[in-house]
């Protein structure tokens, strides 16, 4: 301590280790996702052109472009998120705030959940073909395929927006109880609102899976080419054209590349559309005048 | 205008308040008073049901509003808690504006027409004495008010109900003695033609407005009053020496 001047302290060194460490596990993770974005633009971006975006695709994907299964992945997102979002909110409610007196049955519903988040998406694929195509007659169908993919999606969605119920203040909810407000005008007007950052984390990680998803989608949604006309249609989502192209399509590296390139623009956009909007103060003003 | 028969505040299997009956008055301002922990926030909670959110509270005895009882199931709770308006210990506005922070009891109450709902914003804020202050921000943030002012938009907003009942835990905690000499007067004011119950630790405070005074005390291990009566009466005669070492600021 002599030579470390009048401030030094035995601790110090560790300090110092430890922040080292710490910058080295975040400039590790930096650096992988710079890789792959670097490694997939730089390899796919010389394929995109406004040609490929706006024709459909042919020749099994080697030519032509890929409108049809971008609007088919947009449209298996909207059955996802229709079915899921309110399906969540509702499961989230019942977890957070009703279910003190239903222990039990919050416990069955909380163990499902696990269990279900468990379940490789495969399996998921297989009963989803087996409900929504065949027992419900849905066929191979954007229909089925997005709601195979609400139902992959609900565990990490739930358990996202309970979480952001819960750590809602208990004071927030004391204070709105005392001026008088009912239980669903206090959800509505005050927890919702105040949990909304929170939910909004689970709703992107939930389309970022959904995006994502290939092995669900193959059982359920179809690999057609065509452009959807309804989501009684089966269409091909892009993580499954970047597979069939990558896998199934000799000479199709190129094109899987540049499908993978739009798939993320696209996941990065639609995730940062869905935080700004859910974080804008908007939602704080509803309940004004 | 409210009162307590024998009731008890247990959590868990903690009695924390046992066998009070008091009665607020209309047109009187009781004082509650009591060292830390004894039980007062407790008591309040009990009067309009705000113990029924409390995970583990069980109460104990009758509380009579207007000579019914508040426990009884077939009352409806958010009608009981708008009629008797409270105010915490510590100020939480909602992370709203202050306009709606003010306008959302309203609303739920009934108060349809948006012009109405404005001019009753508008008095409520005057009589806590922060119009002035706010009334060029009302759309900002209530979070972002001072915690003195803070507390009297907390006020604000359980005065736009019009309670008939109001129970004060600390109102002026954070003011500064210009603000809380405004809030002590809107509080006589208002005692007017309500009952008014102010949990104080500011024994001047409580000689100055109150007209009536429960002592609260730690008794084998729960709170109970050990003396209540006119303010008068218990500051000039206090039935017992725990009461008047407190009141003269001895113990406590
Ligand atoms: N939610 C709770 N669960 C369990 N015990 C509690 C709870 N709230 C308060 N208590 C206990 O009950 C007793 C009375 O608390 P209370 O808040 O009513 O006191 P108080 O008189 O308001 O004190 P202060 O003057 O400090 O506000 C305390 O000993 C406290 O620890
Ligand atoms: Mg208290």
């Amino acid at each position: 301590m002599s030579e470390g001047g009048a401030f030094s302290r035995p601790g110090a060194r560790f300090d110092r280790i430890l922040g080292a460490v710490v910058w080295l596990a975040a400039g590790g993770i930096a650096a992988v996702l710079i890789w792959i974005t670097g490694d997939t633009l730089q390899r796919g971006l010389s394929e995109v052109d406004i040609a490929f975006l706006t024709t459909e695709p042919t020749d099994a994907g080697r030519r032509g472009g890929i409108v049809s299964v971008v609007v088919s992945t947009l449209m298996i997102l909207a059955v996802t998120l229709t079915a899921a979002v309110p399906l969540a909110l509702g499961t989230a409610v019942f977890l957070a705030d009703v279910s003190a007196r239903w222990s039990a049955a919050a416990a069955v519903v909380r163990w499902s959940l696990d269990v279900l988040a468990a379940v490789p998406s495969i399996v998921f694929g297989l009963f989803g073909n087996a409900l929504f195509c065949v027992v419900l007659g849905l066929g191979y169908s954007i229909l089925s395929g997005g709601l195979t993919l609400a139902c992959m999606v609900l565990p990490v969605m739930i358990r996202t927006a309970e979480q952001a119920l819960r750590s809602v203040p208990a004071e927030l909810r004391m204070n709105a109880a005392a001026l008088g407000l009912r239980r669903t005008a206090r959800l509505w007007h005050i927890e919702f609102p105040a949990a909304v950052p929170g939910m909004a984390a689970g709703l992107v990680l939930g389309i970022g899976r959904a995006l994502a998803e290939t092995a669900a989608l193959i059982f359920t949604a179809g690999y057609a080419t065509r452009m959807p006309t309804s989501v009684m249609d089966s269409g091909r989502a892009l993580s499954v054209h970047v597979y069939e192209l990558a896998m199934n399509v000799p000479m199709g590296d190129r094109r899987a590349a540049a499908t993978a390139t739009i798939l993320m623009i696209l996941v990065l956009c639609i995730t940062s559309a869905a935080s700004s909007l859910l974080h804008r103060r908007r939602i704080f003003r509803r309940s004004e005048a | 205008m409210i009162r307590t028969e024998s009731l008890s505040v247990r959590y868990g299997s903690r009695t924390v308040v046992r066998d009070v009956s008091l009665r607020l008055r209309c047109g009187r301002i009781t004082a509650i008073v009591g060292p830390s922990g004894c039980g007062k926030t407790s008591f309040l909670l009990a009067l309009n049901r705000m113990i029924d959110l409390v995970p583990g509270a069980a109460v104990a005895g009758r509380v009579l509003f207007q000579d019914v009882d508040v426990f009884d199931r077939r009352n409806s709770i958010a009608e009981l808690r708008r009629r008797v308006g409270m105010i915490f210990q510590k100020p939480v506005p909602f992370p709203l504006s202050i306009r709606a922070n003010i306008q959302l009891g309203l609303k739920e109450h009934g108060v349809r027409n948006r012009r109405d709902r404005e001019a009753m914003m508008e008095q409520v804020l005057r009589d806590v004495g922060l119009w002035d202050e706010v009334s060029d921000r009302l759309d900002c943030l209530a979070t972002k008010l001072s915690g003195g002012q803070q507390q009297r938009l907390c006020l604000a907003r359980a005065l736009a109900l019009d309670p008939d009942v109001l129970l004060l835990d600390e109102p002026c905690s954070a003011l500064d003695p210009v603000a809380a000499a405004c809030v002590e007067k809107l509080i006589t004011e208002l005692s007017r033609n309500r009952a008014i119950a102010i949990v104080t630790h500011n024994l001047a405070q409580a000689r100055r407005i109150a007209d009536d005074l429960a002592v609260f005390w730690v008794r084998d291990g729960s709170g109970t009053v050990i003396a209540q009566g006119t303010a008068e009466e218990i500051f000039s005669r206090p039935p017992c020496p725990t009461v008047s070492d407190y009141l003269s600021g001895r113990t406590g």
